[in-house]
């Protein structure tokens, strides 16, 4: 696959115009993580609803378009979920909501920040803890 | 080019087996010496050589390989101190910058920064050259003050010289910067430390690799580099210090090798530099690096220098005409290491370096291990060419390429 696949019509659109960006004024979540290696940065912030229902669901970011594009493709397909929906997320979710781009080991990181993001914020308020499964990789 | 070229590029090449190599089935265009550089063949030899035929502990073994391994390793400290114009016997040998600046943390900043004291570092710091003296400072409830910069990416010395009349306790500056490519007047900078009282720092991974050094004309107390980003191995680098500096201080690792007399209560120490060289030192990539010592000899530092300023010349007029190519730091590339940090329109470093890896070109995409620069130039990442003895024209026009190409496909 070359860098154009990558790079498809689709996840230029996301960066540059990214489907719910902003803050919340009123949420019960918020969650933020980096990534270190490459300064990628996401903020989450929810509102639950009745009956644990994400109901409102906004992220903020800086970071390359794969980061972006796929936390805002996320937050997407989160919103009016069930909070417990999030335990169900895996990253193979998030690939094929990007068109399932081959990515390099270091950009795969870029690609989860995201549901990350959106793990550690819910696992937090459904009183769990979130073990990223990535975090024990030293490129981090 | 029509002037006559400082280095022959094309044998220089043939010296080093990774750039044989193609990645992606693209000729490597390795444009990432800022963060290590490639190892000639003599340096993987001089490995080699060390494990097939005298590998052997140093300094106390008596048998002929022990006497072979330690005058290999004595000649090659030789070999470091003399390319930079320090003593061997004020030349510790390290891992390399990180460690040089935690020793001076632990075996100088213990004794001398008490609470209250100034301490005084630059905005353009790598940060190993920040983060030892935020711990030392955090621990001894002294303050960590930064020097700023000017908007051509030089150092303020108006404020300098502000921060000099707080009398601070030390004054840590880079040589060169790793992003902006400024090269600091340190021997200026040093000399009015001195006359502030403070003890000096100069970190040198950028510029030992680069241009010629000479510690004692820059009138520095410490001065610190590492070996793998000038051709070396990795894990070994060195810091030149002021013998008598070093005599005063305790030592920073304690076990074999740094102790004259060691007792159930105290001990007493080795003579400078072995009083910091403690347990058994990295015999190998010591040896390697006074390879890679001998091998920029031979061409000349002014040479090596006097390519890269050519190659930065050629760089900013080239990719000057890719649409969307900002260039940060200084312009003139008298005034700048062969380093060159840019961004290209609202194209992320990351994505930058994953599409122009596919054409064989290796750049560095990030915050370069220097965040408040980052900070204080706007941005939360940006991308890295930086080149060494084997770049040529021809990679500039590579990456102005694979710059194109990335502009096509973002529809810059």
């Amino acid at each position: 696959m070359s860098s154009a696949d990558i790079y498809r019509e689709l996840i230029l659109d996301y960066y540059r115009n990214p489907r719910n960006f902003g803050k919340l004024e009123k949420f019960d979540i918020d969650s933020r993580d980096t990534n270190p290696l490459c300064g990628d940065e996401i903020e989450m912030q929810i509102r639950v609803g009745d009956g644990k229902k994400i109901e409102e669901i906004k992220f903020t970011g800086k970071g390359c378009a794969i980061s972006q594009a796929s936390a805002s493709m996320l937050t997407e397909l989160a919103k009016g979920k069930q909070l417990d929906w999030v335990k169900e997320v895996a990253k193979e979710d998030v690939f094929k909501l990007l068109g399932d781009p081959e990515l390099g080991p270091s950009r795969v990181k870029c690609a989860l920040l995201g549901m990350k993001v959106l793990k550690t914020g819910v696992y937090g308020y459904l009183g769990a803890h979130y073990d990223d499964p990535e975090a024990s990789d030293p490129m981090t | 080019m029509l002037k006559t070229e400082p280095l022959d590029v094309q044998r220089i090449r043939a010296d080093f087996p990774i750039l044989r190599r193609e990645v992606h089935g693209k000729r490597l265009v390795y444009l990432d010496n800022a963060a290590t550089t490639q190892k000639p063949q003599v340096v993987i030899d001089a490995l080699v050589d060390y494990y097939s035929r005298y590998n052997s502990n140093i300094h106390r073994s008596v048998h002929t390989l022990g006497e072979e391994a330690t005058a290999a390793y004595e000649a090659a400290r030789g070999k470091v101190a003399k390319f930079v114009g320090a003593p061997a016997k004020g030349l510790v040998l390290l891992r390399g910058t990180t460690e040089a600046t935690n020793l001076i943390r632990f075996a100088w900043g213990e004794e001398n920064v008490r609470k209250g004291d100034t301490l005084v570092t630059t905005l353009m710091e790598h940060h190993s050259n920040i983060v030892p003296w935020q711990l030392l400072a955090n621990k001894k409830g002294a303050a960590l003050k930064f020097v700023g910069l000017n908007k051509d990416g030089t150092l303020d010395m108006g404020q300098y010289e502000e921060l000099l009349k707080e009398s601070p306790k030390l004054v840590a500056v880079t040589h060169c910067s790793n992003v902006l490519g400024t090269i600091n007047d340190v021997a200026q900078i040093c000399t009015k430390a001195r006359r502030a009282g403070a003890t000096t720092v100069v970190d040198g991974a950028q510029s030992v690799p680069h241009m010629p050094v000479n510690v004692e004309s820059i009138g520095c107390d410490f001065y610190a580099f590492s070996g793998h980003k000038m051709l070396g191995p990795t894990g070994i680098g060195a810091l030149a210090g002021k013998k008598e500096l070093l005599e005063s201080m305790e030592p920073f690792h304690g076990g074999g090798e740094m102790i004259k007399e060691v007792f159930l209560d105290h001990s007493t120490w080795n003579d400078v530099p072995y009083k910091f060289e403690a347990g058994t030192v990295n015999i190998a990539d010591a040896i390697g690096l006074g390879a890679a010592v001998d091998y920029l000899s031979a061409i000349g530092m002014d040479k090596v220098r006097e390519h890269e300023v050519r190659l930065i010349e050629y760089a900013l007029e080239t990719l000057a005409k890719v649409k969307g190519f900002h260039p940060y730091g200084p312009t003139d590339p008298r005034k700048k290491g062969g380093v060159i940090s840019f961004n290209l329109a609202d194209v992320h470093p990351h994505d930058l370096a994953t599409i122009l890896d596919e054409e064989g070109i290796a750049i560095r995409s990030g915050h370069h291990c220097a965040q408040p620069l980052m900070r204080w130039l706007d941005v939360a990442a940006a991308s890295r060419a930086s080149f060494h003895v084997y770049n040529s024209y021809d990679d500039v026009d590579v990456l102005k390429a694979g710059l194109e190409k990335a502009g096509a496909i973002f529809k810059v």
